[in-house]
């Protein structure tokens, strides 16, 4: 399949998985082999006391490249520092830009994204900003000097599938970077979707992680995300109203 | 002396160094990072770091997220 750039850094896969919600972090290593992808999100939290031990970069394979999120950050000075704290792991300069201040629908401040966005693009930072699919927002933060944009298919977690979808591809005919949907990916059908609109690339986290066998599933996304990009690549035929015969329609046998 | 851990009032011997702290909560250092009175401290001077009455400090790692 075609790579994608993203800052100039070159990645095979269009799929970016998540680490959140498992059951056993053990089974990370495996879901990125069947997802077969290069960039896998984190988070930043205070340390468990009672569980000292505990380090999730154990889990992640050398070579990926690590997307610390700025999830917890209710505006853009909490994103900051959130985003100082996490190159301070010495684990890479991407970030992926995460306000929220809604706490029922966890729907991204995009006012607050593009503030945060700026302030890091211009401290040497790659920066992913999550946002609510906005054309006027999207291009404030191209301004802004994001890496990609990552607009919501629906709400975090909630596996609708894109619900968005008008407002993506008009981000996707309008916006030159790199658009990685993210968020609300529930099924493989929803990323194909997402990928045969143009979508460059994908993230999801919950529809693997909550999956019955996340090995398998990620597995499938693999394959729903090539199909998908593959199928945008050739190009889809015409839609119409009515039936286009796909035999011909002379040389029947009564005729 | 008392310090703020992680948003919980801490006693820790006076003179603690970061490093030593974390060594007493078997915590591995470059698994972490360390802010103090909002500063971020870099890992090299964890030793040098000593900690007062009264400083705040939040020690935070990467955890499964999306």
């Amino acid at each position: 399949m075609d790579s994608l750039a993203i800052a100039g850094r070159t990645v095979r896969s269009r799929l970016i998985t998540g680490s959140g919600k498992y059951q056993d972090e053990a089974l990370i290593p495996a879901i990125l082999a069947a997802a077969e992808c290069d960039i896998i999100t984190v988070a930043l939290r205070r340390v468990d006391f009672d569980r000292p031990a505990d380090n999730i970069l154990r889990h992640i394979p050398e070579g990926k490249i690590l997307l610390p999120n700025t999830s917890g950050a209710r505006n853009a000075d909490e994103a900051v520092r959130i985003a100082h704290l996490s190159r301070a792991m010495g684990c890479g300069d991407w970030i992926k830009v995460e306000v929220i201040n809604d706490q029922k629908y966890l729907l991204p401040d995009n006012a607050e994204t593009i503030r945060a966005t700026e302030i890091l693009a211009r401290e040497g930072f790659i920066v992913l900003p999550y946002m609510s699919p906005d054309l006027a927002a999207a291009r404030s933060l191209v301004r802004a000097g994001a890496a990609a944009i990552m607009p919501l298919g629906s709400p975090i977690g909630s596996n609708q599938g894109l619900k968005t979808l008008s407002l993506l591809e008009i981000m996707i005919a309008e916006i030159d970077l790199p658009i990685i949907i993210d968020a609300g990916i529930g099924a493989p059908s929803h990323a194909a979707q997402a990928m045969e609109i143009g979508a460059d690339a994908v993230l999801l986290n919950t529809a693997i992680a909550t999956s019955d066998n996340p090995v398998l599933m990620a597995e499938a996304f693999k394959h729903a995300v090539r199909a998908g990009r593959l199928a945008y690549l050739a190009g889809c035929g015409p839609v119409s109203s009515g039936a286009q015969p796909s035999s011909p329609l002379t040389g029947f046998l009564h005729s | 002396m008392t310090i703020q851990l992680n948003g919980k009032i801490e006693s820790i011997a006076e003179g603690t160094s970061v490093s030593a702290l974390l060594a007493l909560k078997s915590i591995v250092p470059a698994h972490v990072v360390v802010e103090k009175n909002s500063v971020i401290v870099a890992r090299d001077a964890y030793p040098i770091t000593i900690l007062n009455t009264g400083d705040t400090l939040e020690l935070l790692r990467f955890v499964g997220g999306g």
